[in-house]
């Protein structure tokens, strides 16, 4: 009980906070800074002043599956028989008003929540999340109970069923483990940005942009407090880290 | 009397002819079983031009495991990288061709055979690959077998795309 009520006592300070820097950067506000990125010195841990993001412009988002397929290919995921068991780190998911008619379509991966539940319900510790947000399953530690998935109101975690060859030496995956998109941890420790993002710039669609919320002079962050984003299931109070505009 | 003593010297002498036969024994055991030959790890090219491990090999020899199961928490919980003892570098450096692997260079060799000897069984290589990170040179240099294969499985596809 006091557990919970410490956490809603966090979950308050933690949303009057984040007001706070808000609200500071729209006085500042004036350029746009683009995510300049920097490798973290070699033997340095990931720090909590920041704080990953993703802002997907559903405006911007077409039809197509630039990012999925950048994600595979990095990640080395592509399912090789087309099961519904394959993982699946990012998927599109296509939204059609009925009234109007408009057709819409969204890129969902894992939103590195605030408050991420598959981190609360994990019996071994394995579900966690690092200093600067982003949300992984370690899987040295993973049993493979799948509560963490049951658990993700996003669909965002994948069970490994097969027996996997051919890993990529950056990004182990093993059969009977828990998976879902790291935010490319590997390449952001490595001053990069996420397979999807840069895949999605290239394109020229620009529809995904990738940077530090804490950071009121991050691109990110200063398209944040210009236009309203939207957090999906925002009811829940997880707080993701990915957000949504023109959705 | 007598009887205790003939009783003596047939202990005595069983006792003998025992401990004979059982260094006969021996004898042969020795010559004619194998002992499960002491494990010599294949140093790499690589190493071989590193000369040195990460740490000094009797260290390593000892405490590797430790060593590794400290440096994945430290990157994957905490996001530490390039420390020395990442499971990346030890395959990249020491790992061996490979013929189960196609010619690639794996760390097969190198890991298991002191592991093998000691019956330690790792799963680390279910999830990582047991590869070196330089596969693409190897590929490079096609067996002219290889590249009729290629050539073959590229003239397949071109007939399936014609249909
Ligand atoms: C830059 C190349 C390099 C890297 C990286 C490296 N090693 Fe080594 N390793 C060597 C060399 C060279 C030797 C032999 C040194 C000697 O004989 O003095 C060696 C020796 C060893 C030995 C002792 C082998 C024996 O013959 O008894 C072990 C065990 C070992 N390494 C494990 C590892 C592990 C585990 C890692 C990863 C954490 C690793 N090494 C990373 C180069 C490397
Ligand atoms: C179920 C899959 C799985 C198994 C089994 C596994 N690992 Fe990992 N390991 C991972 C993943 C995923 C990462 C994170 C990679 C990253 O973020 O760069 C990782 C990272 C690491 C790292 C840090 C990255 C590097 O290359 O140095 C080390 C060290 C490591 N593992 C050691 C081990 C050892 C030792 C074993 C065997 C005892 C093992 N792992 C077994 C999945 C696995
Ligand atoms: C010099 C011989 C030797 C070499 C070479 C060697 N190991 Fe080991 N390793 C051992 C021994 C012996 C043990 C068991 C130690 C024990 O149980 O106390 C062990 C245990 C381990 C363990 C722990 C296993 C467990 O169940 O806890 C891991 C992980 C490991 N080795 C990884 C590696 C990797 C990876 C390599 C190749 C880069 C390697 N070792 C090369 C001798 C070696």
């Amino acid at each position: 009980m006091s557990t919970s009520n410490k956490q809603t006592a966090d979950l308050a300070r933690r949303r009057f906070l984040s007001g706070a820097v808000a609200l500071g950067s729209v006085s500042i506000a004036s350029g746009f800074t683009l995510y300049t990125a920097s490798a973290r010195p070699k033997g340095e841990p990931a720090s909590s002043k920041i704080r990953w993001g993703l802002l997907i412009d559903t405006g911007k988002c077409e039809d197509c599956n630039i990012c999925v397929e950048a994600c595979k290919t990095e990640n080395g995921w592509e399912g090789h028989r087309g099961n519904l068991t394959d993982p699946q780190w990012i998927r599109k998911v296509g939204l059609t008003d009925k009234r109007t008619g408009k057709k819409q379509s969204l890129p969902v991966m894992c939103l590195h929540c605030e408050y991420p539940p598959c981190v609360d319900v994990c019996p071994v510790g394995a579900s966690m999340k690092r200093a600067d947000g982003i949300v992984l399953v370690d899987r040295h530690l993973c049993i493979g109970c799948r509560y963490c998935m049951m658990a993700c109101p996003y669909g965002a975690r994948s069970f490994v069923h097969e027996k996997v060859t051919n890993q990529k030496p950056y990004m182990p995956r093993g059969q009977g483990t828990v998976e879902s998109c790291t935010l490319c941890a590997h390449r952001i420790d490595d001053g990069r940005i996420p397979a999807c993002v840069e895949a999605c710039t290239k394109s020229g669609r620009e529809a995904m942009l990738f940077g530090d919320l804490n950071d009121p002079q991050s691109a990110i962050s200063k398209r944040i407090v210009q236009v309203s984003t939207t957090k999906l299931r925002a009811d829940l109070g997880l707080e993701p880290n990915v957000r949504y505009v023109n959705f | 009397m007598t009887d205790l003593r003939q009783t003596k010297t047939y202990a005595v002498l069983t006792a003998a002819l025992f401990m004979m036969s059982l260094l006969f024994m021996a004898g042969a055991a020795g010559a004619g079983e194998e002992r499960v030959p002491l494990p010599h790890p294949a140093m790499s090219e690589k190493a071989q031009k590193a000369e040195n491990c990460v740490a000094p090999v009797s260290e390593m020899r000892r405490y590797h495991m430790q060593y590794l199961k400290h440096q994945r928490v430290e990157t994957l919980r905490k996001g530490v990288r390039g420390n020395p003892y990442s499971l990346k570098s030890c395959v990249n450096c020491h790992a061996v061709k490979d013929k189960a692997a196609g010619g690639a260079r794996t760390a097969d060799a190198f890991c298991s055979s002191c592991h093998k000897y000691a019956a330690v069984t790792i799963d680390c290589f279910s999830c990582h690959t047991n590869k070196a990170a330089d596969r693409k040179k190897t590929s490079a240099v096609q067996s002219p077998v290889s590249q009729l294969a290629a050539h073959l499985e590229k003239a397949a596809k071109d007939r399936s795309l014609l249909k």
